[in-house]
């Protein structure tokens, strides 16, 4: 049994009431969640982007959401019970990587229980009535970068990508494995070309890699994107 | 691009350095072609696991290394500060030889035949290869401290290499009496990682304030200045003030004798008796490069574009031990042109593309708890060299949780580079 799912059955003894609403506040949550939607999409026409969409997640096994490729970590996880709930939840968002050993999510973690228990109320709506998801606030969804339609319209060649690659795997991981420096293998290559041209074109801050990404021309960065969206790991 | 067949692409992107893909060539008579892989450090593991990996069985790869574990010298310097234990700096090449079919042989090779395409091994063995790939480090340069040889590295280790050496000098500073002297004989350019010595200094600052606040350190450089300087000497103010005290060339710095038997260090005249002596020699190419003959003065020079000899085209020469350009000696950089050198190997063996070459680099050093630092650059090949192309550096001034981030990134670099190394 996994660490988590050992406290997990500590707390539901404790307290016979893992399912209780801690009371957190929706609004606020919305704020908190803005941490999470440069990989997360949730509410109406939300889908998987770096990390799966997150309606209905409440009372379901870990790594449910169809079509997404999860770590084995957490495919794992799942098959041995763990079910997402308000306690399991801010456990995970508190260190996922402490909770579920070998996730892909590269997050450093949500120290405030306040601002646990807000994201988890916040999330919450959005697991009640699939007919109803309401609309999520404009901070939620979205890349935070635009990239030209004709730069994400081309099409990668995955193989020269994986000539390309060499140089990403000196620091990240092809396995997904993330410590420090997080993981870009499995990602949607929408996402991965929108990240990398968001260094290159200075919008966001990283001196190694808006350096690298200053290198790659639009279809070398195509072509990585086509690699690491089917890696095989 | 869907369309367009890769190597027609790049030939139009790329111009005359692409597309050099060479029609598949069987070595006269024998099967497979075969390469012999000389030092399985961040150079040599990584082309074996990259040609190997590549060519999916097409070529056979034989990696020749001494040691079972392999200590990585980048975060030695963490292990000195208490952020490392050795065990977590070892890494063995089981899995280069299960999940690549690579040959690992334990064991020195002694000696190269250019001519007939073999390679010597101590144990007796003789490996022929129709490419040569090396990538042994460094040695010492005999004579370069007055007074210091490779019998006295129990004395006076250099802890260049890393493993029993680190342990070795951790031991000794760990002993030394209460304001004890830590010196530390820095190297002349060009050596292995320039920023090294400084992080060594900035670990040991940090063990010794908790076990021996009024010691001292005394640095004799050589050099007038040394990488990352303004971020390790405002790192030095703040964490381990009035502790650490450099003697550069103009007060001596550069003119240095040691006594193992009777633990003194002479500066400029000045004789100094001291507790602990970490004596970093200038450095060489690793001595198989020497026997190979593809040496001229202390390191092996080399095309950018396959990191091939310019001596012999056969043999390619990696990491520290090679005369590249602009590229600083450290793992980084092998591991960046290891793989610049597997594509090659691999273009010149079987019928695989080639790519213009590309290297990069990434020093990351730790001042103290979660204060890291960086310096990092990215590099083309031209006929001449591998040259730099755009770079950047920490600066001064920066906020602890940039810090800390940059100290994070580290580590998972730590990671990254390791599978990437050893799979
Ligand atoms: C204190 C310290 C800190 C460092 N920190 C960093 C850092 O943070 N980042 C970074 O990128 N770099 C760092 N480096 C530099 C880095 O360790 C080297 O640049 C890198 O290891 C060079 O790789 P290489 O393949 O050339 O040699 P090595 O990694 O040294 O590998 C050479 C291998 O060849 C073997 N060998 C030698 N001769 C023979 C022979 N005749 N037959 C068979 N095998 C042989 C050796 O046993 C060895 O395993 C640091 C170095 C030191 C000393």
């Amino acid at each position: 049994m996994s660490k988590l799912l050992m406290s997990i059955a500590f707390t539901l003894a404790g307290t016979g009431f893992a399912l209780a609403d801690a009371g957190g506040d929706a609004e606020k949550g919305a704020q908190v969640f803005r941490k999470c939607a440069s990989c997360h999409m949730v509410g109406e026409d939300a889908r998987n982007r770096v990390g799966p969409h997150l309606n209905g997640i409440f009372g379901q096994p870990a790594a449910m959401v169809e079509s997404f490729r999860y770590s084995n970590a957490m495919t794992e996880a799942g098959e041995d019970g763990l079910v997402w709930d308000y306690d399991t939840l801010s456990r995970f968002a508190e260190n996922p990587r402490d909770t579920v050993k070998g996730t892909r999510m590269s997050f450093r973690g949500i120290a405030d229980p306040d601002d646990r228990n807000d994201l988890v109320a916040y999330l919450r709506q959005f697991s009640d009535n699939p007919a109803d998801i309401p609309e999520a606030a404009p901070t939620t969804t979205g890349l935070d970068h635009s990239v030209a339609p004709e730069i994400l319209s081309i099409v990668g060649d995955a193989a020269y990508g994986e000539y390309l690659s060499g140089e990403c795997t000196s620091c990240h991981q092809a396995s997904g494995q993330a410590n420090g420096i997080p993981s870009i293998s499995l990602w949607p290559e929408q996402d991965f070309v929108t990240a990398l041209h968001a260094y290159k074109d200075g919008a966001r801050e990283h001196p190694v890699m808006q350096m690298m990404a200053s290198r790659l021309s639009n279809e070398e960065i195509a072509a990585l994107a086509a690699y690491f969206a089917t890696i095989d790991q | 691009m869907g369309q367009l067949d890769r190597r027609h692409f790049l030939s139009l992107a790329a111009g005359a350095t692409a597309a050099l893909s060479a029609p598949m060539v069987r070595a006269g008579g024998h099967g497979k072609p075969r390469v012999v892989v000389i030092g399985g450090g961040a150079g040599g593991a990584t082309a074996a696991r990259y040609i190997a990996k590549d060519s999916d069985g097409a070529i056979d790869v034989t990696l020749v290394e001494p040691s079972r574990l392999y200590y990585t010298c980048f975060f030695s310097n963490l292990y000195l500060g208490g952020f490392r234990d050795m065990n977590s700096l070892g890494h063995s090449y089981g899995n280069l030889a299960a999940s690549y079919g690579i040959n690992v042989v334990h064991d020195w090779a002694v000696g190269v035949d250019r001519d007939a395409k073999t390679v010597t091994l101590a144990g007796g063995h003789v490996l022929p290869y129709d490419r040569l790939v090396l990538s042994p480090g460094i040695d010492f340069v005999d004579g370069a401290v007055d007074g210091w040889s490779v019998a006295a590295q129990n004395k006076m280790p250099h802890a260049y290499k890393a493993g029993s050496q680190t342990e070795l000098l951790k031991a000794q500073i760990e002993a030394m009496p209460q304001g004890g002297v830590y010196a530390m004989v820095a190297p002349p350019n060009p050596y292995r990682c320039p920023p090294g010595p400084y992080e060594r200094v900035s670990m040991v600052a940090h063990l010794l304030k908790q076990i021996n606040p009024t010691a001292k350190i005394l640095i004799a450089d050589p050099k007038e200045k040394f990488s990352k300087q303004g971020l390790f000497e405002e790192g030095w103010q703040n964490h381990y003030s009035g502790m650490i005290d450099r003697i550069g060339p103009d007060f001596g710095g550069d003119e240095v004798s040691v006594d193992p038997g009777e633990m003194t260090l002479t500066i400029g005249g000045e004789v100094t008796k001291v507790d602990a002596c970490n004596v970093i020699p200038a450095m060489k190419a690793g001595r198989i490069a020497d026997i190979a003959g593809v040496t001229d003065g202390n390191w092996a020079p080399v095309n950018a574009q396959d990191l091939s000899s310019k001596i012999d085209g056969n043999i390619h020469v990696l990491g520290d031990a090679c005369a590249q350009g602009d590229m600083p000696k450290s793992g980084f950089s092998a591991n960046s042109q290891a793989k610049a050198c597997a594509m090659g190997v691999r273009g010149a063996l079987t019928d695989s593309s080639v790519f213009p070459a590309r290297f990069s680099n990434t020093c990351w050093s730790l001042i103290s708890t979660n204060d890291g630092v960086k310096v990092g650059a990215t590099y083309e090949a031209t006929d001449e060299k591998i040259a730099k192309v755009d770079g950047f550096v920490s600066s001064t001034g920066e906020d602890a949780g940039t810090r800390q981030a940059t100290y994070e990134e580290s580590v998972g670099w730590y990671d990254g580079i390791s599978a990437d190394m050893f799979g």
